[in-house]
């Protein structure tokens, strides 16, 4: 009874901010679909989906997100095992660059991306621009990361014994590889594979920017439908497609998690010295490491030239408000507001991220308890999946007006964002809390100490490195988040990722040096974050 | 006083402990001795206050314990594998009571709790650096910072190999008798319950099937199944029974059965059983021998190491009556059922 009355005094906090800038945005922005004159209709929102632009939308999110994660997974395996196996020089150095790309501003990412494909640009000879090869390209640019990320913490902490029992009997590298060591990494190949299509089926920013009118994911569609034609029936019918398939997905992701993790086990194998065998995997993570940085490369170039000479004006110009006024205030002020929103934004995500990783990482005594905590489980994980858009939409209609008037709170936006980084603290900290042996808080407790004692005494001196890590994550995320953001701030308070999306779209080429100086900007400042955070070595960074 | 009056408790809807009763008058030493699978970690972790109790009470000194969480009973729980802070130093690892209760003078406190666990010098090394013994011996002298009202062990000396166990043993039978600790020890190893404790309760399947000073219980097993699992080497029912309660001159009811030490039958030149030897094995003690005896099958049996005997010669036995234990006998209670 006590245990049940702690779980639910623990939960009842993110329970209860989950249902009112959760469920109630998102529940709002449903009923305003299926009830559109106060009268319960579900006609018109099923004669939506019969619509053929709507299933050319649904297909090119599927096909476009299939092929973004096959494409993350051939470029991070090899890149998971060099990395988090072999003895490279500077690999922890590259693990970071390499995660850098997933906390960069989707709108960063399709600037820099137009500036590599553009008529302009380096690569504007292959004809790239606009089409869907650009946009898948982008797609996996972001989140071959979370591959390398999930798979290689598994991989760093797979036994090596029973490759060298293969081995032993006469197994050759490859069949080692095929018959022992895939099996062992499957669970977390296909875990990674989840989370990166339900991230490339929901990508807002990038299929905005690069695909414009002409390519449509479910996303951008909600977007437009909403904004554009305010077509409400039909963008609360494709959240409500989008909203089963993410929680099918995760439902399925859960599951896989489910099978025994050996990247908790925590034995990490030493990295062994590179051999010529390894040539392969290397030089694929080297070709990555290249292809990764073009974009950024040609982002940087770009942002230092006009016309034909160098220059740091672009720079210089983020002080004012670019020309024609393209914004209602200096650049500067934006990515000061931006920073202290992302403070807000992390702390909220903090808080709330670790009272739920104690909740869902508690180990169980009953069936019911474990049931409980499974379902809470997957509620604090909803918002990964569900659109940004919708959830930012959501807000503003159902927290403009009483009860709950928060439409000019300046609250709102950090809030939007703290939801967003929430299940990637959660996943951080909740494997790391699971891995604490639970008797030695029952040695603590016999020993006279409290339970609040207790968890100072034995999760503390564990958690406190990815506490920090998680918090530079979530920074980082805040910083850069543009989908929900992009309708909650003010035209007078606008972030800086949401400003570079406002220059990108006012006509004039100063305009647009100007946004990718501010590009720049942003994505160093969330680099050298990550860097930091990297220095903390937490192997569930960034892992699902 | 420990009271432990009718309590049930439940692991995940299988009843773990079903209906144990037992008393643990102060500064005693009991020993739960049982199977895996007995419940008697449960129970151990029940009166810890880390497992719901469904029915019944546990007390201490008259009074429940119902509402009292785990660091408010007094009583330390000191586990198989120890559950050291890995992070701090010996020293501080045996202080943590201590500071808990903001007690003075810790520092001569830990010296002289560290002295009696005879790891004296140890207070600067981290858990990490310690053989799996030292570290026991750390965690027994954490638990005995606290000056438990009641110290619980469970399977203290499991995780250690034999020759180290039985030390240790010693030791810890040494050590509780000097702070007149109140314990509550559990394990499956008879040899430790005999070492430490001063009385004993067997459990098996959940249920207290014997409980009592330890010679009474050791002397006078309730069932066939106790009967082995306290070290008796077999037990004889029927005519065998009969053939060796006889040769030992003790009265022989119809239908008892008879619980056998290995050593109860040595060679004699004039015992009154008839033998023939089966096997023989050498050990640094004795000879161990199984033999067939007329009218009771193979039995196992013992000879002084000067007296050789050879499989397939004939020899006497005598009957050692107090390596025999007579008991209550499980077939009469079958039949007074029907």
């Amino acid at each position: 009874m006590r245990r049940a009355l702690t779980l639910l005094g623990l939960a009842a906090v993110p329970v209860l901010v989950l249902a009112v800038f959760f469920v109630l945005p998102v529940s709002g922005m449903l009923a305003r679909g299926f009830w559109p004159d106060g009268r319960f209709d579900p006609g018109a929102v099923l004669e939506v989906l019969t619509r053929p632009r709507v299933h050319r939308v649904l297909w090119f999110t599927i096909w476009s997100a299939g092929l973004a994660t096959a494409v993350s997974v051939v470029l991070g395996l090899p890149a998971a095992y060099a990395l988090h196996r072999l003895a490279l020089p500077l690999r922890r150095t590259i693990r970071a660059a390499l995660l850098v790309p997933f906390v960069l501003p989707t709108v960063v990412v399709g600037v820099a991306f137009r500036q590599l494909l553009g008529e302009a640009g380096p690569l504007g000879f292959l004809g790239l621009d606009g089409t869907p090869v650009a946009i898948v390209g982008a797609l996996a640019f972001f989140n071959v990361a979370v591959v390398i990320r999930s798979v290689g913490a598994s991989w760093e902490s797979l036994d090596p014994r029973p490759g060298e029992a293969a081995a032993a009997l006469g197994a050759s590298p490859a069949q080692v590889f095929r018959t022992v060591t895939l099996p062992a990494l499957r669970p977390s190949i296909v875990s990674a594979a989840s989370v990166v299509f339900l991230f490339c089926a929901t990508s807002f920013g990038v299929v905005l920017t690069l695909g414009g009118l002409r390519y449509s994911s479910v996303e951008t569609e909600i977007y437009l439908l909403t904004t554009n034609l305010l077509d409400l029936q039909a963008a609360a019918a494709l959240s409500i497609v989008q909203l089963v398939a993410v929680t099918a997905l995760l439902v399925v992701a859960g599951r896989l998690r489910r099978v025994p993790d050996p990247s908790l086990a925590r034995v990490v194998a030493r990295p062994r010295r590179v051999r010529p065998g390894d040539a392969a995997p290397v030089v694929a993570t080297v070709l990555l490491l290249v292809v990764v940085a073009l974009p950024v490369v040609s982002l940087v170039v770009g942002s230092l030239r006009q016309g034909d000479r160098w220059t740091l004006d672009h720079y210089r110009a983020l002080a004012g408000r670019g020309a024609d006024e393209a914004l209602l205030q200096p650049a500067s002020d934006a990515l000061l507001l931006s920073l202290r929103t992302a403070v807000d934004a992390t702390w909220m995500s903090l808080v709330l991220g670790t009272l739920v990783a104690v909740v869902v990482s508690r180990r169980s005594r009953g069936r019911a308890e474990r049931r409980l905590r499974g379902v809470l489980d997957g509620f604090f994980m909803l918002p990964l999946g569900v659109s940004a858009v919708t959830l930012g939409f959501g807000f503003l209609i159902t927290l403009g007006r009483p009860p709950l008037e928060l439409r000019d709170s300046a609250l709102l936006v950090p809030v939007a964002q703290a939801l967003v980084a929430l299940p990637l603290v959660v996943r951080t900290l909740a494997p790391v809390l699971a891995s604490v042996d639970e008797r030695q808080r029952q040695a603590a407790a016999s020993l006279g100490a409290g339970p609040l004692r207790a968890a100072l005494t034995v999760d503390l001196p564990v958690v406190w490195r990815p506490l920090l890590a998680a918090a530079g994550f979530a920074f980082a995320v805040s910083l850069g988040e543009f989908g929900a953001t992009s309708f909650l701030a003010r035209d007078e308070r606008l972030t800086l990722p949401v400003a570079i999306y406002r220059l990108i779209g006012h006509p004039g080429a100063a305009n647009y040096g100007m946004a990718l100086a501010a590009s720049v900007v942003l994505a160093a400042t969330t680099a050298v974050v990550m860097l930091a955070v990297e220095r903390l070595r937490v192997p569930s960074l960034g892992a699902f | 006083m420990l009271g432990v009056d009718h309590v049930d408790v439940d692991y995940d809807g299988v009843p773990a402990v079903v209906d144990v009763s037992l008393d643990l008058p102060d500064g005693l030493v009991l020993a739960v001795l049982g199977p895996s699978g007995s419940g008697k970690s449960t129970l151990l972790r029940a009166i810890a206050g880390l497992e719901p109790v469904r029915s019944g009470r546990v007390t201490w000194d008259g009074a429940d314990l119902a509402g009292t969480p785990t660091h408010k009973r007094g009583f330390a729980l000191m586990f198989q594998d120890g559950q050291l802070f890995q992070h701090l130093t010996v020293a501080r690892n045996v202080a943590y009571p201590l500071r808990l209760r903001r007690a003075r003078d810790t520092a001569t406190r830990v010296a002289e709790l560290l002295e009696l666990v005879g790891l004296s010098g140890y207070g600067d090394r981290l858990p990490a650096t310690l053989s799996g013994g030292e570290r026991q011996r750390v965690a027994l002298a954490r638990s005995l910072a606290v000056e438990p009202r009641l110290l619980l062990l469970d399977e203290p000396l499991s995780a250690l190999d034999a020759g180290l166990r039985e030390r240790l043993a010693g030791d810890l039978s040494r050590i509780l008798r000097a702070a007149g600790t109140t314990a509550l020890m559990v394990t499956h190893d008879h040899e430790e319950a005999f070492a430490v404790a001063d009385r004993i309760a067997v459990m098996r399947d959940g249920r207290l099937v014997q409980h009592g000073d330890i010679d009474a219980v050791w002397r006078a097993p309730v069932d066939a199944a106790t009967a082995l699992f306290l070290g008796y080497a077999s037990v004889l029912e029927g005519g065998a029974a009969a053939r060796v309660l006889a040769a030992a001159g003790l009265p022989a009811a119809p239908g008892s059965a008879v619980a056998v030490r290995r050593s109860a039958l040595a060679l004699a030149e004039r015992g009154p059983l008839a033998a023939t030897v089966v096997s023989a094995r050498a050990t640094p003690e004795q000879v161990r021998l199984v033999v067939d005896v007329v009218g009771a099958g193979a039995l196992d049996a013992v000879a002084p190491l000067d007296h050789p005997a050879a499989p397939g010669q004939e020899v006497h036995l005598v009957v050692d009556r107090t390596r025999l234990a007579v008991l209550p006998g499980a077939a009469r209670e079958d039949l007074s059922l029907d």
